[in-house]
């Protein structure tokens, strides 16, 4: 996985709420069996409206996505973090956002910040640019900070372990796997207290 | 003396591995099912890494998602190849990964296979107790068992295959109450959507919640896996009920499930898996059964739901103003104006399946208002989908599928079907369809697709009349009396 330490860059204005997985990435697109190419079919459906943002020339390959409370939920498909992913978002910004979505997102390498819609709506406008001209924002991981060249300064809180794996680029399961030995005292002790839980052999 | 605990907080608890200090937690997971979607990615990256699966006798593979619901096998039981060359390459990949792992794989033509969430209570995988994780959202249906179930993505797939185990922080608790007796004619489905409509898709996230009350107690457990499996259209992950006696009913002697010793030993645990008095939740909901109705969803996400008897909303009528705009969006998708009654809806599809509503009580409830009627001359297609084979052959054996077939439905092979618009079974685009699935977001059930979730009798219900319809007429109608 890729650090990632700051972010700079333009931000699609995105602000729609309750964006499903589905809307992400429709469900055609799961056929794959890759990891990647998945940014051709992100936002699918509403990339046929005229006028989208993920289409506007003045944003295209902005590593920034403001996004409305609750971006992420409905499918566990990971496949919507891939598809940010390979569209070149590294950072999403939200109000909220749904649990499995949140948890793929960081897997993936892609802060999600989590601000109160206030700052949110700002956020829009800088990104939307106040003069006409869509204007840079600025992430700071170890920071935790959202800042603008408007003197904006937004905190946002986040988990510190993930914080510690995105700021390093480490890989969670090489991490757990040398933990090795807890996990086989945990496993000894199951099989004394609930020896049950291997299933029956089936014939 | 010892702190009151939630049922969820004794499951967690003893499934800790290794707390940290920041609070997260090593979870140990029980039990995992894997389907051909998120899955190719997560064996290609053990492959890449050199590591194995830690555990494949806790594993369990089940295709689901992508199989065309029609036959799989000619006269001769050679397999009939899948048209869709992706389809067909995903649905390798997972016959190739599962033997290569050494995890047990249920077959296409296997009968026991089926949409994972139905196969895994069926087959005694879930057990009440244990952690149950497979990449798909609808686990949180094993949760009517009184697992703690939760889907994860990929990434998470692969953690668990390679270390059984996986990082989370401990979710918050909502105690979600129902009491009362639900009404003639409403289901555990009407409930589920009541609980949407109530919390909102969002009221959920960061929760575990656990279903309290009578109607919960005195619901089957096909019905409780109809509400578990909506608990994350609510936003919450995971959705628990304590197992009781119906539970171990409904486990003991299927296949996968503890024999003999261990079976008298497990269920002496599970009978301890109940939220202790004076345990606290950090948040509870209270719904009066007497306020739930048969109903229907007007809109693009399951918490826009309205009672059958109602109208579509004005969008105007909602406070928050990004929800009047997300709510004309809705309508224009839907193409349904403000005032219409729902009622007065036509359909021109009808789906019975999905992970939420394709057991044999399911399919009992909807074949027994269509026993001796026909589909309306507008549906273009009404289908019936089986959860499992095994559904499917206590179906047949009932004679449900005469039923079916004789009033005018499809009756086809088990899989995830036109719940999600992968595999060849769609709804197309600017049609709409009655579905029991779980879903109405845009596109979900094909590209344009209009989709109102309903209950299997209200599916029915709206197959007989060919418009939304509220399934007490029929009720009356049929019987002289409401059943």
């Amino acid at each position: 996985m890729d650090k990632l330490t700051t972010i700079d860059g333009r931000a699609y204005p995105f602000g729609m709420k309750n964006v499903d997985t589905d809307i992400v990435i429709p469900a055609h697109w799961l056929k794959t069996i890759s990891r990647n190419g998945l940014g051709r079919g992100a936002f699918e459906v509403l990339r046929k409206e005229p006028g989208n943002v993920f289409d506007d020339p003045a944003y295209a390959g902005s590593p920034i996505l403001i996004a409305g409370d609750n971006f992420g939920c409905g499918s566990s498909r990971e496949h919507a973090a891939w598809a940010l992913g390979d569209l070149g978002i590294k950072v999403v910004i939200a109000p909220s956002f749904s649990d499995i979505f949140s948890g793929n997102a960081f897997k993936n390498g892609i802060l999600t910040v989590v601000l109160p819609q206030a700052a949110v709506d700002r956020l829009m406008e800088v990104a939307q640019g106040v003069n006409g001209t869509p204007d840079p924002i600025h992430v700071d991981l170890e920071a935790q900070t959202v800042t603008t060249r408007f003197q904006d300064r937004f905190t946002f809180e986040i988990d510190p372990f993930r914080k510690h794996c995105l700021l390093g680029g480490l890989d969670e399961i090489g991490l757990t796997l040398d933990q090795g030995d807890v996990i086989d005292r945990y496993e000894a002790k199951q099989a004394q207290d609930r020896p049950w839980v291997v299933p029956a052999a089936v014939a | 003396m010892v702190k009151p605990r939630t049922l969820y907080e004794k499951i967690w608890d003893a499934h800790v591995v290794e707390r940290r200090p920041d609070g997260t937690c090593l979870i140990y997971i029980d039990r995992h099912l894997v389907h051909e979607v998120t899955s190719p990615q997560a064996f290609e990256g053990l492959r890449l890494a050199g590591r194995k699966v830690r555990r494949p006798d806790l594993t369990l593979a089940v295709p689901d998602h992508n199989l065309p619901t029609t036959p799989r096998r000619d006269a001769q039981g050679n397999r009939i190849p899948i048209a869709d060359p992706e389809s067909a390459q995903q649905l390798a990949a997972l016959e190739r990964n599962a033997p290569e792992f050494g995890v047990r794989l249920i077959g296409d033509a296997d009968v026991e296979q089926g949409i994972v969430h139905v196969v895994g209570p069926e087959q005694g995988f879930t057990l009440p107790g244990t952690t149950l994780v497979c990449g798909d959202s609808h686990t949180s249906s094993h949760g009517a068992l009184g697992a703690l179930a939760f889907g994860i993505g990929t990434s998470e797939v692969e953690h668990v295959l390679a270390t059984q185990t996986l990082l989370l922080k401990q979710s918050r608790t909502m105690a979600v109450i129902v009491d009362g007796a639900l009404a003639p004619g409403v289901t555990a489905k009407d409930v589920a959507l009541a609980i949407c409509g109530h919390i909102g898709t969002a009221g959920g996230t960061g929760y575990v919640m656990e279903y309290r009350g009578s109607v919960f107690r005195d619901m089957s457990i096909e019905g409780r896996l109809t509400v578990a499996n909506m608990s994350i259209e609510a936003g919450a992950r995971s959705g628990l009920f304590a197992p009781d006696d119906k539970t171990f009913a409904y486990i003991k002697g299927r296949p996968m499930a503890p024999k003999g010793a261990d079976w008298d030993a497990a269920v002496a645990w599970w009978k301890t898996l109940v939220t202790d008095e004076g345990a606290v939740f950090d948040k509870t909901v209270v719904i009066d059964a007497a306020d739930i109705v048969p109903t229907v969803t007007w809109g693009t996400s399951p918490e826009d739901v309205v009672a059958v008897t109602g109208v579509v909303p004005d969008p105007q009528s909602f406070a928050d103003p990004s929800k009047q705009a997300a709510a004309q969006k809705s309508l224009d998708y839907m193409g349904l104006v403000a005032g219409q009654k729902m009622a007065d809806v036509a359909i021109e599809h009808v789906f019975i399946g999905s992970c939420t509503n394709s057991r044999i009580e399911d399919l009992r409830a909807a074949a027994s208002l269509l026993k001796g009627r026909h589909i309306a001359s507008g549906i273009k297609h009404a289908m019936v989908v089986p959860g499992s084979g095994l559904v499917k052959r206590q179906a047949e054996a009932e004679g449900l599928d005469r039923i079916f077939l004789d009033a005018g439905f499809e009756w086809r092979e088990p899989g995830c079907s036109a719940c999600l618009g992968m595999n060849p079974d769609k709804v197309p685009a600017g049609e709409r369809c009655a579905s029991t699935s779980n879903r109405n977001f845009m596109g979900r059930q094909g590209p344009g697709s209009r989709t109102h979730l309903v209950s299997p009798a209200m599916a029915a219900a709206a197959a007989i009349t060919g418009r939304l319809t509220d399934v007490r007429e029929l009720l009356h109608n049929k019987e002289g009396v409401v059943a």
